[in-house]
């Protein structure tokens, strides 16, 4: 079932290429192929194998249960926000929050994560930065 | 005469201190990655490429580094493969059946040095392969016009898949996936914008090295977050024992070694097959030739030889098509083409005569590396059994911190961050449902280069197609796309079952 619903949404993500392909503006100056031709190809072939998937599906995946799932969409959640507070909080404290979560939701006890985040924040700050002079993000602090 | 000037040239560039110290920290970091699991020498590479740019390196060191972890990893696969028998990356998947047997038996010290020298014979032979092997593939290259230039890529693609594969529709989606997000950005000849619905974050294209970072490191991180195995592999007391093999063991697996050098390197210049599958059939070819007394896989020293060797010998025969041709046949050497094209340098027949400094140096840092990991992976092994103990828990956030570090570093954007995400997530659906990501990243890379090639072919032609097909060397380009399309189609479910007969959820980012 899987599959055929990936399927199907690939014969969605074709049908939207193409559509986009053909929306391009051609310019007066063009080549004999055009703008256009390749993404059409692609397009095409995408379609066909987004079509092959749905009408003969693998074995179903083994999709993790509702909580895992939730697992993963907060760690995203988590490092949207990091990517947007990065410029804003500095990189050590964006970098730390950020490791220490994941090292929290990976199976660390909450001091231990703690630890972990810091320690990932700093390391990569001094190796990095102080070290081999990699610009990072300044937060209101200047780290 | 020629080969060996060149190569004297290539030591003079290589022997720096500089050049060097990347070439020991690219092989330290690689023997590391590859002997975590979970890293292996894509996902490491793809990690470090924005540190190698951000550092200001140029052409010749980024890709000694590079490189260097690229050979390390094929070394360091081995080390959880034989202590553990969980094998450290995919290749060293078939190390684990007579490796592992033999550790369990008392003999760890014996399979890692075996195994280590092994490794150090296909490295060898497989750089001298490339020596003598890339300036020929380069001269009939220079006979290539943009058809045989668009039917290659073709090639390429309709091959990525690998023997192994068992959907070739998910293979195709996977490629056309890539070409399609390739084509995003302002059109190269005409300048008019393609699929950028009005962001000019969009305007020059998505940057392939977010896309690889995304899709290799971070959807690893996903994977370990979903399993929540952040432990550490079972660390029951190894003992290691005496590091030194009896000659007597060495002498035995000689022969074994040369064999599986020279079919490992044949596998690395095919197309489509790559270490994996180098190790996979160097075991199976001594098991059917050599295994009289049912020894091969109760731990069986020419077990252990006859992979190691294999999968070392395909890395530095994958690297063949990449240079000579610039089309990659594998997951790292994939990976590389980006460090290249990024670094501005085309690989293919120019890059051998305009830039001979970075093929040489390259080349001879290459040696300079097998020695170094000889040195590194048989006294030195204890400090990376160590290594192993490290907790993915801790690993993970790690790996997770340093790739946004890196393509921070590169952009400053953090819009670049946010399609980074969204790759990661990307990589772990795809993954899911058993796509293959390799081509993706492969159509990113060179999706313009092909379109490029369709248009100057048909241009050059007054509009008509069929120039396509018109020289007997596009002819038989396209015979050889379609064969290798078509052969998974009969055998890849049968290889797949065997290769994959112990784990499966490598198999999106086999090398």
């Amino acid at each position: 079932m899987s599959d055929r619903i990936f399927g199907i949404f690939g014969i969605l993500l074709s049908i939207g290429f193409a559509l986009a392909a053909l929306q391009i503006e051609e310019s007066f100056l063009s080549d004999a192929v055009g703008p256009k031709a390749f993404p059409l190809i692609i397009a095409a072939i995408l379609g066909l194998s987004s079509a092959v998937i749905a009408l003969r599906p693998d074995p179903e995946p083994a999709w993790p249960p509702l909580g895992q799932l939730a697992e993963i969409a907060a760690a995203v959640v988590v490092m949207m926000l990091y990517a947007q507070f990065l410029p804003v909080a500095g990189f050590v404290a964006a970098t730390a929050v950020a490791a220490a979560y994941l090292g929290w939701r990976l199976g660390s006890a909450p001091v231990e994560a703690l630890l972990i985040g810091v320690g990932t924040s700093v390391g990569i700050y001094v190796i990095f930065h102080l070290v081999l002079g990699l610009s990072l993000a300044r937060g209101p602090w200047g780290f | 005469m020629e080969t060996f000037a060149n190569l004297a040239d290539g030591f003079a560039i290589a022997l720096t201190w500089q050049n060097l110290a990347l070439a020991l920290l690219g092989c330290f970091l690689g023997t590391i990655m590859g002997a975590l699991p979970g890293l292996g020498p894509s996902n490491g590479v793809a990690i470090l490429i924005p540190l190698a740019f951000t550092l200001g390196l140029g052409a010749t060191p980024s890709l000694i580094l590079l490189t260097s972890v690229y050979y390390g990893a094929m070394y360091g696969g081995r080390i959880s493969s034989i202590l553990l028998g969980i094998p450290g990356d995919e290749p060293a998947m078939m190390t684990v059946l007579d490796g592992h047997p033999m550790a369990k038996k008392g003999m760890a010290g014996e399979a890692l040095a075996i195994s280590g020298i092994a490794s150090f014979v296909g490295s060898f032979f497989a750089t001298w392969g490339l020596i003598l092997l890339a300036p020929q593939l380069v001269k009939i290259a220079l006979l290539f016009g943009p058809a045989e230039y668009f039917a290659l890529f073709a090639l390429a693609f309709m091959t990525l898949g690998g023997v192994s594969s068992t959907n070739q529709a998910k293979s195709a989606f996977a490629a056309m996936l890539g070409l399609g997000l390739a084509m995003i950005g302002v059109d190269t000849q005409t300048g008019v914008p393609r699929f950028t619905f009005g962001e000019v974050h969009l305007y020059d294209g998505l940057d392939f090295l977010v896309a690889i970072v995304g899709l290799f490191a971070l959807s690893e991180v996903f994977i370990f977050l979903e399993n929540r195995h952040g432990g550490s592999a079972d660390g029951t007391k190894l003992t290691i024992g005496r590091l030194t093999p009896p000659m007597s063991m060495v002498k035995a697996c000689t022969p074994t070694m040369l064999r599986t050098s020279f079919l490992g390197f044949l596998a690395g210049v095919l197309p489509g097959a790559g270490a994996s599958l180098g190790s996979f059939i160097s075991y199976s070819m001594e098991k059917r030739l050599k295994d009289k007394d049912g020894t091969f896989g109760t731990g069986d020293p020419r077990g252990v030889a006859a992979p190691e060797a294999g999968n070392n010998a395909a890395a530095g025969g994958a690297l063949v098509p990449m240079l000579a041709l610039g089309v990659p046949g594998s997951g790292t050497t994939a990976v590389l083409l980006a460090v290249l094209l990024s670094l501005n340098i085309t690989p293919g027949p120019l890059l051998f005569a305009q830039n001979p400094d970075v093929v040489w140096g390259l080349i001879a840092a290459l040696f300079i590396a097998n020695f170094m990991l000889l040195a590194m992976n048989i006294p030195m092994v204890g400090l990376f059994t160590r290594v192993l103990m490290i907790p993915s828990r801790i690993l993970m956030p790690i790996v997770a911190m340093v790739s946004f570090v890196g393509i921070y570093g590169i952009s400053g954007s953090s819009f670049d961050l946010m399609v980074m995400i969204g790759f990661g997530v990307m990589g772990w659906v795809l993954r899911k449902f058993d796509v293959p990501l390799v081509p993706i990243i492969l159509g990113t890379l060179l999706g313009n280069t092909m379109e490029n090639n369709l248009r100057r072919a048909i241009t050059i032609d007054n509009g008509d197609w069929f120039t396509l097909i018109d020289s007997p060397l596009a002819i038989a380009l396209w015979a050889i796309a379609i064969l290798g399309f078509v052969l998974p189609l009969l055998v890849g479910a049968r290889v797949k079952a065997k290769m994959h007969a112990r784990r499966d959820e490598e198999g999106s980012i086999s090398d």
